[in-house]
């Protein structure tokens, strides 16, 4: 190194905030010796104006080449300070700060002990500074489209959103038809507008919008790459129909042999469709699939004859030849919006879902109470004979929430408002029905929800707090067990019908896509975001955000809120078009390299890749960074057994001498 | 060793979880001992073992190394790297003869300063415990 650094050191008094603690004429005395240092000043506030207007006219004056600021955590002014470096013409990366607020005089009393701590902390950043090296923050180009993951209802706002912005999108959705659990419901709380009469519109502009190309019953596969530069892969799987030659007329349908035999998923199994169906009749697109695990044709290779739903189809869509199909494409963002599943209540055995079959779960009871559900919006409990209209309903709350004994310690959000939202559904319908809600909480937090709990009260349904602990069949009747615990009374409550308000669970396939991304699960299962206040729809990885339940549980106006501000964040990175990348990363020394490959397989980013380069006359096999994969967490350099591998700003030789330092500063 | 002796701690602190946390501390006004220096390192998974043996050699008389919970870090892997790394160092350590309480791992997040204040007290009384470190010591600073 010919040319000496020349270190100019600032302590910050920060009011009365470090001096109280600090002696900070002491430190910026003691920092004046330090070897390189040419400037150590103490100022009030360095990170006002004045403060920063010092430190720019130093790097001018005294031709400083490194700057050292003790002051807050580098958390709080990293970014402010390597500022005031670059107005100054100097490289941002040669600043070093020394946290001597939050690491030092706020957490000690002492005044002699507090001043030998900040001195070391400083000294120990001079080290440093000395060492650093300059960094440039490379801009990558950004991809102008987006992929967005799901096609419920958060989904299909962000894909909105960002169509609107006049951005390409690609929206990806598992099953035949966009529109996820919102479809499935009668009416939301706690307005009881009717869900698809607000759903459907936003559905068909999904189908419709000129930027959107919408991909149902399809998967991703694959997505690689990096922040702006994603390569995605769509598996469309086979239809068996030609999707641009059905008019979803459902003459096939009509024809299929196995018509009203398979248990369709929309209606929660309640409802019965053919082989080739289309789930509900608002379905976008409204263009019929063929189950290829119950189609006579597909299973057995024989239907009849000759299968029905060919000869009913007049434009002759039907095609059992079709095969996948593999899209490709690249976007710069990505939106995760895959949903959840609702807690299977079976798991819960003392509530006998799946044991009896009036017991049921929300999202069935919403199927039945909806006019285009299986009973045509009658509520009736079996069929025939054993059909019964009860007049008896208990709700039970919190099943699959707040209970650590299925592990699953969260309020799912929903529960409490769709069962007063179900309660008054029954009421409305069967005006006859007692109807009683056990519950632990009532948690009625939105806007208007409160108010909608009071009116289902003065309507009728009564609230009676505690958990049953038992469901037990007596004749016809099914018992709850319970006890008041406002009351301090047990009670054995004969009822016709149990619904069980099932909380929200991670879907079970979520970790299809943490493979996928390499995205991280909070504690509960969900997405994790990357904050979760000032970062609600960022993930850890840049350019992948989260939008509705995926990130865990909501309603539908948060749902939506956060698929509008999933769309921005994605809009801020396309609209800008370029983003910058860390510069922190790490950096190979091919002449040092053995190409063992340690670091490639330590990397979880998959940022590391071996390459083949000419030395001096050789062929030798060396590592080599992406840079915008690189995300500088330094793991690699740690592994690295020649120390061919280092991470920037925190090198080896950047690192030991603050080790040195402080060792030796006893 | 005296009463007087005050140990001479060197931390390695992932700048996502146990910085953060240790910041919250500060910002909380909670109280804790000053022997602990800290360095910051974007991940604890960047801390190579040999800064511990560097330390412990340069004078310091306890190593603390402290990251994200496990499933918890910022690059989602690090700390698992960290705690192989130094599970395995803690034996390598008490095989040569250095003291166990003289290397301290923690999990502390960005949320948790109180956990931080009882990591530097607990870290702090073990290495009063077994007083200075000398065995690896070089004589001065050599940068």
């Amino acid at each position: 190194m010919n040319n000496k650094p020349r270190i100019g050191v600032y302590v910050c008094h920060c009011g009365a905030n470090i001096a109280k603690t600090v002696d900070v004429e002491a430190v910026s005395e003691f920092a004046s010796h330090l070897p390189y240092v040419k400037v150590a000043r103490n100022y009030a506030y360095m990170c006002s104006d004045p403060g920063q207007l010092l430190i720019r006219e130093d790097i001018k004056n005294e031709g400083l080449t490194r700057v050292v600021v003790a002051s807050c955590s580098p958390r709080m002014h990293e970014l402010t300070f390597r500022k005031t470096l670059a107005a100054a013409g100097l490289n941002p990366y040669y600043l070093e700060m020394a946290n001597i607020r939050e690491h030092c005089s706020w957490v000690h009393t002492d005044r002699d002990e507090a001043t030998a701590k900040a001195k070391r902390l400083v000294y120990s950043a001079v080290a440093k500074a000395r060492l650093l090296e300059p960094l440039t923050e490379k801009e990558v180009e950004v991809e102008p489209s987006a992929l967005i993951v799901g096609g419920g209802i958060a989904g299909i706002q962000a894909a909105l959103d960002i169509a609107a912005a006049g951005f390409k999108v690609y929206m990806v959705e598992k099953t035949t038809s966009v529109g996820g659990k919102m479809s499935q419901l009668d009416k939301t709380f706690p307005t009881l507008d009717c869900s698809a009469c607000i759903l459907t519109p936003k559905m068909v502009d999904v189908a419709s919008h000129p930027n959107i190309e919408l991909m149902t019953y399809s998967k991703v596969e694959d997505i690689s790459g990096y922040v702006g530069n994603f390569d995605v892969k769509v598996r469309k799987k086979a239809r068996y129909v030609d999707m641009d030659k059905c008019t979803g007329c459902g003459a096939c349908a009509e024809e299929c042999r196995l018509r009203g035999t398979i248990p369709n998923d929309y209606d929660m199994g309640l409802g019965k469709r053919g082989a080739i169906y289309l789930p509900f009749p608002q379905a976008v697109p409204a263009k019929y699939t063929i189950d290829p695990d119950r189609c006579l044709m597909l299973t057995r290779g024989k239907c009849g004859k000759g299968p029905k739903c060919v000869e009913a189809c007049a434009v002759g869509a039907v095609n059992f030849e079709q095969e996948d199909e593999i899209v490709e494409f690249k976007v710069g963002t990505v939106i995760i919006a895959t949903g959840y599943e609702i807690f299977d209540a079976s798991k819960k055995p003392e509530y006998g879902y799946g044991q009896y079959p009036n017991v049921i779960n929300g999202l069935e009871l919403e199927r039945l109470v909806a006019a285009s559900g299986p009973t045509g919006g009658e509520i009736v409990i079996g069929k025939g004979d054993k059909a019964m209209v009860p007049k008896e309903v208990a709700f039970i709350s919190c099943v699959g929430s707040r209970d650590d004994s299925v592990d699953k310690p969260y309020c799912s959000r929903v529960c409490c408002m769709y069962s007063a939202k179900l309660a008054h559904l029954i009421l409305e319908k069967l005006p006859e029905a007692n109807v009683r809600i056990y519950y632990m909480d009532v948690r009625a937090f939105g806007k208007g929800y409160e108010e909608f709990y009071d009116r289902v009260r003065r309507e009728g349904v009564h609230y009676i707090r505690g958990n049953p602990s038992e469901i037990f069949k007596r004749g016809d009747k099914l018992v709850v067990k319970a006890e008041d615990t406002l009351a301090g009374r047990p009670l054995e409550d004969e009822v016709d019908l149990v619904v069980l308000a099932v909380g929200l669970e991670p879907r079970q396939d979520a970790r299809e896509i943490i493979d996928i991304l390499k995205l991280s699960q909070s504690a509960d299962g969900f997405y994790m975001e990357a904050h979760p206040k000032l970062a609600p729809v960022d993930t850890a990885t840049d350019g992948v955000y989260l939008a509705g339940c995926a990130q865990g549980p909501k309603d539908i106006p948060d749902t939506v809120a956060q698929a509008k501000g999933a769309a921005a964040s994605a809009l801020i990175l396309l609209s800008s078009g370029q983003v910058k990348v860390q510069a922190q990363i790490s950096i190979v020394d091919e002449s040092t390299c053995r190409g063992c490959g340690f670091c490639v397989e330590i990397c979880p980013y998959g940022a590391i890749e071996l390459v083949e380069i000419n030395r001096m006359g050789n062929m030798a096999q060396v590592a080599r960074v992406n840079e915008a994969l690189c995300k500088g967490c330094g793991a690699c350099a740690a592994g690295c057994l020649s120390g061919s591998i280092q991470q920037r700003s925190f090198k080896d030789q950047q690192i030991l001498p603050q080790i040195a330092v402080l060792g030796a500063m006893k | 060793m005296s009463e007087q002796f005050e140990p001479n701690v060197v931390a390695f602190l992932c700048n996502w979880c146990t910085y953060a946390g240790a910041d919250l501390a500060g910002t909380s006004r909670m109280h804790y001992e000053p022997n602990v220096n800290i360095i910051r390192v974007m991940c604890s998974g960047r801390v190579n073992p040999l800064f511990v043996v560097n330390a412990l050699q340069q004078g310091a008389d306890s190593v603390l190394v402290s990251g994200c919970h496990p499933g918890d870090c910022h690059y989602m892997e690090g700390n698992y790297y960290a705690r192989r790394r130094f599970t395995l160092m803690k034996e390598l350590l008490d095989y040569v003869g250095v003291d166990p309480q003289r290397f301290h791992m923690s999990w502390v997040s960005a949320s948790e300063g109180n956990k931080w204040k009882d990591v530097v007290g607990e870290v702090v009384k073990e290495t009063k415990e077994v007083g200075s470190f000398e065995q690896f010591q070089r004589d001065k600073i050599n940068w």
